[in-house]
């Protein structure tokens, strides 16, 4: 395993009572890296990123970032370690304006003593203006529409200054042109250094997107690398046949 | 507004009610006040924890009664000035919060208020079990004849106390509000899982909450023997005080310091009502009622609706 | 502390007697909390009332309690119904009230307790029948028959449920519906629908359980806040939704009950369910049978 990966897994595991989501999963990404993440619904993908993220936890296995473990580490710090996720379903703090939600990781995430101050609003509006929602600002969550909420969830992941970015299933349910929005924002996140882990069903997509392709189904990895030829793989059809 | 401005301003404002109060030659007022204000300390010390962060505790009477047991058993060993007993108060509650929360905030929220149900049984349990404080007899305590500092009767001096305590919450409740905790706090309420994902250290968050939301009940509690003269179990853990603490900032409305105040009065104003037209059971009835029409029909409370309809 | 056997031996009898009425007790929130996910801290008022309705049943009709609530138990489960009704269109399909749905609760235990207190007064109420008093004696155990009669309908009360939900498709589907909901749904089963019947059901116990509960002890409307503490802790150590979970984190706390209010005194029985509830919480939060 190489000394410069910036997220390395190893035997991965976990359970859920008798029922075995996730099985001895192997990673690793470099730093940079646009690594696409598929799999047959209830392949375990989600479970992955939670126990990446550490809001689940797993039994078997371990997980090092930036070469440190983070067993035992809650999910708040692994955000602040730079480890960032955004929702399947958009998750905004309903309370709070647009502004606001993307204002809470500056503050919590990123400054160990951070206030809320001149430059973290300028901070927000770099944010929001990076995604297009500038002249949402002052809006509440409940106002978008579905792709704003899309692009409000990633502005949020942003926030905190994540070295590795796990997006899952940013694009799902959103029409053609918007899933190049989201996956233009993506690229770009990617060329201004932050390694980025798509989830995604839509295959054009992640096709496009990805430099290395996974494959998880029922809970094991059956496929890791170029995504051409992966794709190609007769055990990866077999998956998918139907899909 | 900073809250170096915002001080002294409030400050002005309670010297001018208390001002008035005493012109008004009627002690019954500083009685009846005492209680209002009691209750505008336990319904924004309530919302800190159940509006800000949205963990409800039914166990308000637990932390009132432990301030309030405190000034008991100190009183029997070598009396001591008050203030000094609502900081005593306030620490004891403050660590039983935190003691609770740490056992239960790790879980969901239903957890947590259950087990604060369950807190106000047994702190009762253990009140009611200790002779010293009086057990289920219950303890009297002789209040001294004239306050000091200000002169006048005592309960004036309780007054003025409770009014100082009131300043202090709002100034606390209100300084969250419009900080970095404050939004902390608010990604609790709204999105846990998601706050936590932000970079929130949730549990840290919630037992401040907890603590603090505790430690003010508990100085609230501490005055309230010299106020009665005589205290029990029965009346120091009145469901009166958890219906109360509950129904007073979700009719106000959680969002801010505002709505628990703007309940306390409106709220213990119509008790009053009631307790003296009808039945002080009748008036517990009421605010039942009231709550549970509150809750479905304006779930946001009065504040909200008043949002509602500038929007 | 001298521990003779024949007060060990008649604590845990009694501790077993007192767990099978504990599980009757807590039962309705197994399906209310457990498997509905509802914090329905209402539910001891809902005893109390039913001991009350026991009460008046007895009193003026010289009704056996027990059968009395049977018959009243279809009040019951409609009251259930039209409760879960109202929360269900207030609360749980607005999602973000899990604040007001407690506080409606609440303010249900409140109006309840205190509507009692301004019908019923303050007094204790008992009930006449004829096996409270006398005991069955067996050998040298002593089984009193205010303890082994509610014990005995409590098992039967928890075996028709238990029987109910594994044989019948609206049971299955209550135990469906607690596990997901989505494939409830597909199976064409509407999920509100059935969370009301199981709502209502739960109330229902509340009939029965209210009436035990006046055969072993004397009540007054207050009684009820004794008993939030003690049913959460069982439904909590059952594992949540489990009927025998329940069964058997009751028959535990009712033993553990008894040896203390035996050797330290009735007046720390509250405590126990408490200390329980803390320590299952914060070790084994899926309660000792449930699945983790």
């Amino acid at each position: 395993m190489s000394d410069t990966a910036l997220l390395q897994v190893r035997g991965l595991g976990k359970r859920f009572g008798g029922f075995v989501a996730l099985e001895a999963i192997d990673l690793v990404v470099l730093p940079g890296e646009r690594v696409g993440l598929i799999g047959p619904n209830g392949s375990g993908k989600s479970t992955l990123v939670n126990c990446l993220c550490g809001t689940l936890r797993h039994e078997l296995g371990t997980v090092r970032f930036e070469g440190r473990d983070l067993a035992g580490l809650k999910a708040h710090e692994r955000t602040r370690l730079g480890l960032a996720r955004s929702f399947q379903l958009p998750r905004p703090f309903g309370s709070l304006t647009v502004a606001e939600n993307v204002l809470v990781p500056i503050l919590y995430a990123v400054q160990a003593r951070g206030h809320h101050t001149a430059e973290t609003d300028a901070r927000c509006a770099e944010l929001l203006g990076m995604v297009g929602l500038a002249d949402k600002s002052r809006k509440l969550p409940r106002d978008l529409t579905q792709i704003e909420m899309r692009k409000l969830e990633l502005a949020r992941a942003m926030a905190s200054e994540p070295r590795l970015l796990i997006a899952d299933e940013a694009m799902a349910g959103l029409s053609h042109g918007e899933v190049d929005d989201i996956l233009a924002l993506l690229i770009r996140m990617n060329e201004g250094g932050v390694t980025v882990i798509m989830i995604e069903h839509i295959m054009r997509a992640v096709l496009h997107f990805s430099q290395r392709l996974v494959v998880l189904v029922a809970g094991r990895k059956i496929a890791d690398g170029n995504p051409q030829e992966v794709v190609r793989n007769p055990e990866v059809e077999r998956a998918y046949l139907g899909e | 507004m900073r809250t170096a401005r915002f001080l002294p301003l409030i400050l002005l404002v309670a010297a001018l009610v208390f001002g008035v109060a005493r012109a008004i030659d009627n002690s019954y007022v500083f009685f009846a006040g005492y209680v209002v204000l009691q209750y505008i300390v336990l319904a924004i010390a309530w919302n800190i924890l159940g509006g800000y962060t949205g963990y409800v505790n039914f166990g308000t009477p637990a932390f009132l009664a432990i301030g309030a047991y405190a000034s008991v058993a100190l009183y029997k060993i070598v009396p001591l000035p008050i203030p000094l007993l609502m900081l005593i108060g306030g620490v004891l509650s403050g660590i039983v919060g935190l003691g609770t929360g740490y056992l239960t905030l790790r879980l969901r929220g239903a957890f947590f208020s259950i087990a604060t149900l369950a807190l106000s049984v047994v702190v009762q349990t253990l009140v009611t079990n200790w002779d010293f404080v009086g057990g289920s007899r219950g303890a009297y305590i002789i209040r001294p004849m004239a306050a000091p500092l200000i002169g006048g009767g005592y309960i004036d001096y309780l007054c003025l106390l409770m009014l100082l305590l009131v300043v202090l919450s709002v100034v606390i409740a209100r300084a969250i509000e419009h900080s970095k905790l404050g939004y902390g706090f608010a990604t609790i309420r709204d999105d846990e899982a998601a706050a936590e994902a932000s970079g929130v250290p949730t549990l840290r968050l919630k037992l401040m909450a907890t603590t603090l939301s505790g430690a003010l009940m508990g100085m609230a509690g501490a005055p309230l023997p010299y106020y009665v003269t005589y205290l029990d179990p029965a009346s120091g853990f009145s469901l009166t005080y958890a219906v109360n603490a509950i129904a007073m900032p979700l009719i106000g409305g959680t969002a801010s310091w505002i709505g628990p105040i703007l309940g306390a009065v409106i709220l213990g104003t119509v008790q009053q009502l009631v307790t003296v037209t009808i039945s002080s059971a009748a008036n517990l009835l009421i605010v039942g009622l009231i709550l549970v029409g509150f809750v479905i029909v304006a779930p946001n409370g009065i504040v909200g609706l008043v949002r509602g309809w500038r929007r | 502390m001298d521990i003779s056997l024949d007060l060990l031996g008649n604590a845990l009898i009694s501790g077993v007697l007192l767990g099978g009425f504990y599980a009757a007790v807590t039962i309705g929130i197994t399906i209310s909390f457990g498997m509905l996910d509802v914090v329905n801290i209402a539910h001891p008022a809902f005893i109390i009332l039913g001991s009350y309705i026991a009460y008046i049943a007895n009193a003026s009709l010289g009704v056996d309690p027990v059968i009395a609530s049977i018959v009243v138990a279809p009040a019951f489960y409609l009251l259930g119904a039209a409760i879960y009704q109202v929360y269900y269109l207030a609360f749980e399909r607005r999602g973000d009230q899990a604040l007001q749905g407690l506080a409606f609760f609440f303010g249900l235990l409140f109006i309840t307790e205190v509507t009692l207190v301004l019908v019923f007064g303050v007094d204790y109420r008992l009930v006449e029948a004829p096996y409270i008093g006398p005991s069955l004696r067996l050998g040298p155990i002593e089984l009193p028959g205010r303890l082994l009669v509610p014990c005995l309908v409590a098992l039967a009360m928890v075996g028709a449920l238990h029987v109910f939900t594994s044989r019948t498709f609206i049971g299955r589907a209550i135990l469906a519906v607690a596990q997901d909901q989505l494939a409830l749904r597909l199976m064409a089963a509407d999920p509100v629908r059935i969370k009301r019947i199981a709502f209502g059901l739960s109330i229902a116990t509340a009939s029965v359980a209210g009436a035990v509960l006046i055969i072993i002890q004397p009540v007054e409307p207050s009684i009820g806040r004794d008993y939030i503490g003690r049913v959460f802790a069982i439904c909590v150590m059952g594992g949540l939704g489990s009927f025998g979970g329940t069964l058997a984190a009751a028959m535990i706390l009712g033993i553990v009950e008894s040896l203390t209010a035996t050797f330290y005194g009735p007046s720390w029985t509250p405590a126990v369910a408490f200390g329980f509830l803390l320590i299952t919480l914060a070790i084994r939060p899926s309660g000792l049978f449930g699945r983790t």
